[in-house]
């Protein structure tokens, strides 16, 4: 069974009288285990699509499976709790939370799934010395040089053991030495049976991915590369 | 089942705040002012009124004071060259009283001396005062040691006193005061009682106010038998000679319904025997019902302000927790992908609004209960902080900080995660 699953997922914005088309009928399989990237220009819509993957949004047409469970008509609270439990996010400006230490922020997915104080705490030191930060546990984000940041991002997305790690231009605020780094860990993440959507504008990125698809007028093309 | 972990919401909330430390702080000084309005108004108010109507308790609710009053200067005026002032109650009046006035049950007439009393070394100066037996249980006091005077006293004019608790202590301060003798000039009483340490407040006629525990107290036969009618002064080197038959008349009547009615007719008689008004009545039970009305006056007052405060204080912590929510926009974000719901977010703000609150709160009672102690001392005013108002302002700031607290959090929690994710 396919751990993601669009079929000819629609999502259209209203903007005044104009309807504007971000996902035109966008079909995706994902299979346990896959790394794929999403290339294109920005406005094609990869936001759009990854915020859809992420459950942050409902598609206008189609439907959405996650884990073999139909999450395209979910209410807000249920879609959270999808997020809580099955979600992963690493984002580009790492969105880590200023006053709240290493650990801390990589609880924060477990706290919202209910995750005890303790194991949480355990998980996350666990994360935190998986990552190479071991020695930084209680330092706040702004001590951390960006790839520590980036890092932290990425533990704080396996807190909740997720079926899906959605990333979004995770190198892209990096210099390349340390760019590259990150991509390792992703690329050793998924080894260890991490599935990845890596959404990027990096070439490096897209050659360590198993498929890349073109992302280009809200339509979603398996690349040929 | 909600989920909320409280206490890593409320560590969390205290972190944020504590980031902030100069700008929670002054947040708060409205709640922290509002609630410091409240309980020392209460304290002060209570204070007040459990002063007030300790004091008319004193003087009895069934009772009617009549006074003498030194009548003003231009009265006065015409009597300048006889020198002796004659003016006050009088003997007639006294007889009149308890003679006619329906629902009377006692009168008891008082009369006073100021002078030096001396007990071999010790010295004095207080007033003697004359007065009869029921002067006990019409003024509720009580005896210490020894015995009030008895009707006995008042036949036989004797040579005998009772001591306020004060002037005991002073006269006798290591031996026992019973059957011992006191001197005033040529005179000689031998002392049978000390009353108990009472309180009478203010309400005593002015020139002889003294403090009741300071006083002397001899049989009303004996008073008249040496002292007669006048008092001599010696005031900034003349001499005024004055003539007061009676100070003061206590009259009890039967209930506190009886008060009103009694008094009417009093102060009829007292304008027909007198041509000057030369005397004042003091109605406790119309003091008593004064004094609660203004006590009310003052509460509607200073609750206002304390209200006008807290309302303040309350749009102080909204406006300021609007500008956090704002600036806490991409957190709010995060939190959401992270899978926080709507209500863990408005859980998240308004705990951080209740806590703020409840500090100023906090900080509100510490100065609401500083605020009555330094009244008190500078201006000798009694304030009683009670628990009932630390407590109803405990609440009070709490419920400001939920009120105040749930706009802003209710934005929070609506923002759109994805906008909020990609708000700078």
């Amino acid at each position: 069974m396919p751990i993601v699953e669009l079929n000819n997922v629609w999502k259209t914005y209203r903007m005044g009288h104009l309807l504007l088309h971000a996902l035109q009928g966008a079909n995706l399989i994902l299979e346990a285990g896959d790394m794929i990237a999403i290339m294109g220009p920005s406005g094609s819509g990869k936001s759009t699509l990854l915020n859809l993957l992420g459950c942050l949004d409902r598609p206008t047409l189609g439907a959405y499976k996650l884990g073999g469970r139909d999450v395209s008509t979910l209410d807000d609270d249920e879609l959270s709790e999808v997020r809580a439990s099955h979600i992963g996010f690493i984002f580009q400006s790492y969105n880590l939370i200023p006053q709240l230490n290493v650990v801390e922020n990589i609880e924060i997915p477990l706290y919202y799934k209910g995750v005890s104080e303790r194991e949480s705490y355990e998980r996350a030191v666990h994360l935190a010395r998986r990552v190479g930060l071991g020695e930084r546990l209680r330092h706040v984000p702004t001590e951390l040089s960006g790839g520590e940041r980036q890092r932290v991002g990425i533990a704080r997305a396996l807190a909740n053991s997720p079926l899906i790690v959605l990333a979004d231009e995770p190198t892209g605020n990096l210099d390349t030495a340390t760019g590259r780094q990150i991509l390792d860990m992703l690329y050793e993440l998924n080894q260890e049976g991490v599935t990845l959507v890596v959404v990027t504008h990096d070439p490096n990125v897209a050659a360590t991915a198993h498929r890349t698809y073109n992302m280009a007028d809200g339509r979603l093309d398996i690349s040929n590369s | 089942m909600i989920g909320f972990q409280l206490k890593r919401t409320l560590k969390i909330g205290v972190k944020s705040l504590w980031l902030h430390k100069l700008r929670s702080m002054l947040t708060v000084l409205g709640i922290t002012f509002g609630v410091c309005s409240v309980i020392a108004m209460l304290a002060i108010g209570a204070g007040a009124s459990e002063e007030a109507q300790a004091q008319l308790k004193k003087l009895g609710r069934d009772n009617i004071i009549i006074q003498s009053v030194k009548p003003p200067e231009n009265q006065r005026a015409s009597q300048e060259q006889s020198r002796l002032l004659q003016y006050g109650l009088t003997y007639t009046d006294l007889d009149v009283i308890s003679g006619t006035v329906p629902g009377v049950i006692r009168t008891v007439p008082t009369r006073q001396v100021r002078t030096s009393i001396f007990r071999r070394s010790h010295r004095m100066d207080t007033s003697i005062v004359g007065t009869t037996p029921e002067y006990l249980p019409v003024t509720k006091s009580t005896i210490l040691e020894g015995r009030f005077l008895t009707p006995l006293d008042m036949q036989t004019k004797s040579n005998v006193c009772v001591l306020g608790r004060h002037a005991q202590e002073v006269l006798f301060p290591l031996e026992d005061a019973i059957g011992q003798v006191i001197s005033r000039s040529k005179l000689r009483f031998r002392v049978v009682g000390v009353m108990t340490s009472l309180q009478r407040g203010k309400f005593g006629a002015q020139e002889m106010a003294a403090d009741p525990n300071s006083e002397v107290y001899i049989p009303f036969s004996t008073m008249k038998r040496y002292f007669g009618a006048n008092n001599i002064y010696n005031s900034s080197g003349t001499f005024s000679a004055e003539r007061v038959e009676l100070h003061e008349i206590i009259v009890a009547t039967r209930s506190p319904e009886h008060v009103r009615p009694a008094e009417r007719v009093i102060r009829h008689i007292l304008k027909t025997l007198h041509d000057k008004e030369d005397y004042q009545i003091i109605v406790p039970l119309q003091l008593l019902i004064q004094a609660r009305h203004t006590e009310f006056i003052f509460k509607v007052v200073l609750g206002s302000i304390a209200a006008i405060s807290l309302l303040v204080g309350g749009i102080g912590i909204m406006n300021i927790s609007l500008a956090t929510v704002m600036e806490r926009t991409r957190e709010i974000g995060i939190r959401r992908a992270m899978g926080a719901k709507k209500r863990h977010i408005v859980f998240q703000f308004l705990i951080e609004t209740l806590l703020l609150a409840l500090f100023g709160g906090v900080m509100g009672i510490g100065l609401g209960v500083i605020l009555p102690a330094i009244v008190q001392r500078t201006a000798g005013m009694q304030t009683s902080v009670t628990l009932w108002s630390l407590m109803m302002a405990f609440g009070i700031s709490a419920a400001v900080g939920l009120i105040f607290g749930i706009y802003p959090a209710y934005r929070a929690a609506n923002m759109d995660p994805i906008e909020a994710l990609r708000h700078e």
